[in-house]
């Protein structure tokens, strides 16, 4: 493991318990994502890392075998995009890249041969000499990876980089940083609070809630196999399904579903793209609102559970307002999750 | 462009305002070089007075500039790096310690001097030297400096940045002195030329502060007012402004500069 994070917590001056103990590792060239909603505590581990905050006694954090959890910042060789980028307004673009490097004492002709390095992998090129408010959001977003990037750290810490720009840029950069990511080859980690942009860019992503790790996986054992009501929720939008679960059978108001097994004391959950439209299926359900999205309609159902469930409907019409319509569920889609009753 | 009567009217009281202003600041110019004041221009120009007053007062302007420069350097010195810490510890405590810096502004000058005598006034080489008004002088700008650098740094998410350039391997001294003195720049020129402006100008303090050796350019007018022939008075007056104009027109500049970055 290249870096292994053992019983960090965070309490702030004022009281806040804004991560609890909390374990970590990550591998060498490895991309991570810190995916939560807001106030989890994301930018607190990270910024935790990256050692601008010092953590509750009892922690240690690991990189290599090394104990680095009293190094100051400025000896971590941690490079940190912040989600303002922070970039110097004082210096030009190359100024900016070349900082580390200068703080490094490197000789001017390898700074300069390293910083042209790094400004073509990050196609900055016509924008070298700029001052720094001469450029756009996407481009200084760009300037700030790359000066994070070039003193060559062990480890880059991304705090929402792309939360500034607005949506149609955030993804297209998006795809373009997950490149630039994998290019670098580099050990990275990323917080955000955009489910689609951890999947995108990382190897595995850490769910996080209320200060701790929820779940830790791939972007597809977290879909697939979420551990708790609250990862299931949070990724793919899961939703409750049936009334009550007696042994092996899910009931509803108008039917009920089999089940593999006992599944006693669990609750059911489904996702809306598993809700079918048929007329044949052995549920029935009340339409209460219909929502045109293109390819697809979201259409509101109500009767498969205390809440409205939404069902996906890909087809040239929808059923209007009122009907009732049939619905059919694959019992294989359902999640069986252990039923958490603090769940946010 | 003068239709209305009210347009007519905003610019005769306009006009009237700048002459009220302009012609006894011209008068007093010109009677700097008027060989006889009583008789008019029309006795002849001169630069004699001026001359005169070069031989009489220039010690006490190489003094007020000498005075101010080293002012400027003490508050940069000490302004500078306060400002920086008052910026990056907010709170009850930062604001009593700005709140005390700035009391010399509320402190009538000669309070301040009379509290200064009080103090050093037995300790007779200091007392007797120029670095006693210097103190003064220091004491009085500092709030100045402090305010206008730390106007500027508020601006500025230095949060942030210097935790930017800490994750660049910058330990504390670097990131003081290439993220924070370059970005609070405009703040500390528009500061300099306050510090420098009111240094020279300085008089009630100046004057309870000086010996008879030691007169500052303003100490030196007003003893020039006192004691002079009117025309050597004018020219000295005429001298204090040629000194002080560009100092007023550059930190006009300076200001509007730093604002620009404010907003
Ligand atoms: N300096 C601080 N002092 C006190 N409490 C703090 C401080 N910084 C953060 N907190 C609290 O700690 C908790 C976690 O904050 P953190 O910034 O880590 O959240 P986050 O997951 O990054 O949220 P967001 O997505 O909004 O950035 C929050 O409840 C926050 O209010
Ligand atoms: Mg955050």
């Amino acid at each position: 493991m290249t870096l292994s994070l053992t019983n960090t917590a965070k309490t702030y001056a004022d009281g806040t318990r804004a991560l609890k103990p909390t374990k970590l590792d990550i591998a060498q060239g490895e991309i991570v994502s810190l995916l939560g909603p807001s106030g989890c505590g994301k930018s607190t581990l990270l910024r935790i890392i990256a050692g601008l905050e010092t953590p509750d006694e009892g922690a240690k954090l690991l990189f290599d075998g090394e104990d680095f959890t009293r190094f100051p910042v400025e000896k971590r060789k941690v490079g940190m995009v912040f989600q303002s980028y922070a970039l110097f307004p004082n210096m030009s673009v190359r100024g900016n890249i070349g900082y580390g490097l200068k703080m490094q004492k490197l000789p001017k002709t390898e700074i300069n041969r390293r910083v042209d390095e790094v400004i073509t992998l990050c196609q900055l090129e016509p924008y070298a000499a700029r001052p720094i408010n001469a450029l756009s959001g996407g481009q200084r977003q760009r300037v700030a990876l790359a000066r994070a990037f070039a003193p060559r750290p062990r480890l880059l810490l991304l705090d929402e980089p792309l939360s500034a720009l607005d949506a149609a840029l955030r993804g297209q950069l998006c795809d373009e940083l997950a490149q630039l990511l994998r290019s670098f080859g580099i050990t990275a980690i990323f917080v955000t609070h955009d489910q689609d942009e951890a999947m995108a860019i990382a190897d595995r992503v850490a769910v996080m809630s209320h200060g701790e790790i929820a779940q830790i996986g791939t972007p597809e054992v977290l879909y697939r196999a979420p551990q708790s009501e609250f990862v299931a929720r949070f990724i793919g939008a899961a939703m409750p399904l049936g009334r009550h679960i007696d042994d092996n059978t899910l009931h509803f108001e108008t039917g009920s579903l089999n089940l593999a097994g006992s599944q006693a004391g669990k609750k059911a959950f489904i996702r809306a793209e598993d809700v079918r439209l048929d007329d044949t299926g052995p549920l029935r359900a009340k339409v209460i609102s219909v929502t045109f999205l293109g390819t697809h309609y979201r259409i509101a159902l109500a009767g498969l559970a205390p809440d409205p469930v939404f069902a996906l409907h890909s087809a040239l019409s929808a059923p209007k307002v009122g009907d009732t319509v049939g619905v059919a569920i694959n019992p294989a889609a359902i999640l069986m999750l252990p039923s958490d009753k603090k769940a946010a | 462009m003068f239709k209305s009567p009210a347009k007519l009217f905003q610019l005769v009281i306009t006009l009237l305002a700048c002459a009220f202003l302009l012609i006894p600041t011209l008068q007093s110019a010109l009677a700097g070089v008027t060989v006889n004041y009583f008789r008019g221009v029309s006795s002849g120009l001169t630069f004699k007075w001026i001359i005169e007053v070069w031989a009489l007062y220039s010690g006490s302007i190489f003094l007020s500039i000498w005075l101010a420069l080293a002012c400027l350097m003490c508050t940069l010195i000490i302004g500078v790096p306060a400002a920086y810490a008052l910026a990056r510890n907010p709170g009850r405590l930062s604001r009593m310690l700005e709140e005390f810096i700035s009391l010399p502004l509320a402190i009538p000058g000669l309070a301040l001097a009379l509290a200064l005598l009080q103090l050093y006034g037995g300790w007779r080489e200091f007392r007797m030297s120029w670095t006693f008004i210097l103190v003064g002088h220091v004491l009085y700008t500092l709030p100045f400096m402090v305010r206008s650098v730390m106007s500027v740094l508020a601006a500025i998410d230095l949060k942030t940045l210097e935790e930017g350039a800490a994750s660049l391997g910058a330990p504390p001294h670097r990131r003081f002195l290439d993220i924070v003195v370059p970005n609070a720049l405009p703040g500390i020129l528009a500061g300099a030329l306050t510090v420098v402006t009111l240094s020279i100008g300085e008089f009630n303090l100046t004057w309870m502060l000086h010996t008879p050796f030691l007169k500052t350019l303003p100490v030196g007018l007003a003893d020039s007012y006192a004691s002079m022939r009117l025309e050597i008075a004018s020219a000295y007056t005429l001298i204090f402004f040629v000194m002080i104009v560009p100092l007023l027109l550059a930190m006009q500049w300076a200001t509007a500069r730093a604002q620009r970055i404010m907003s």
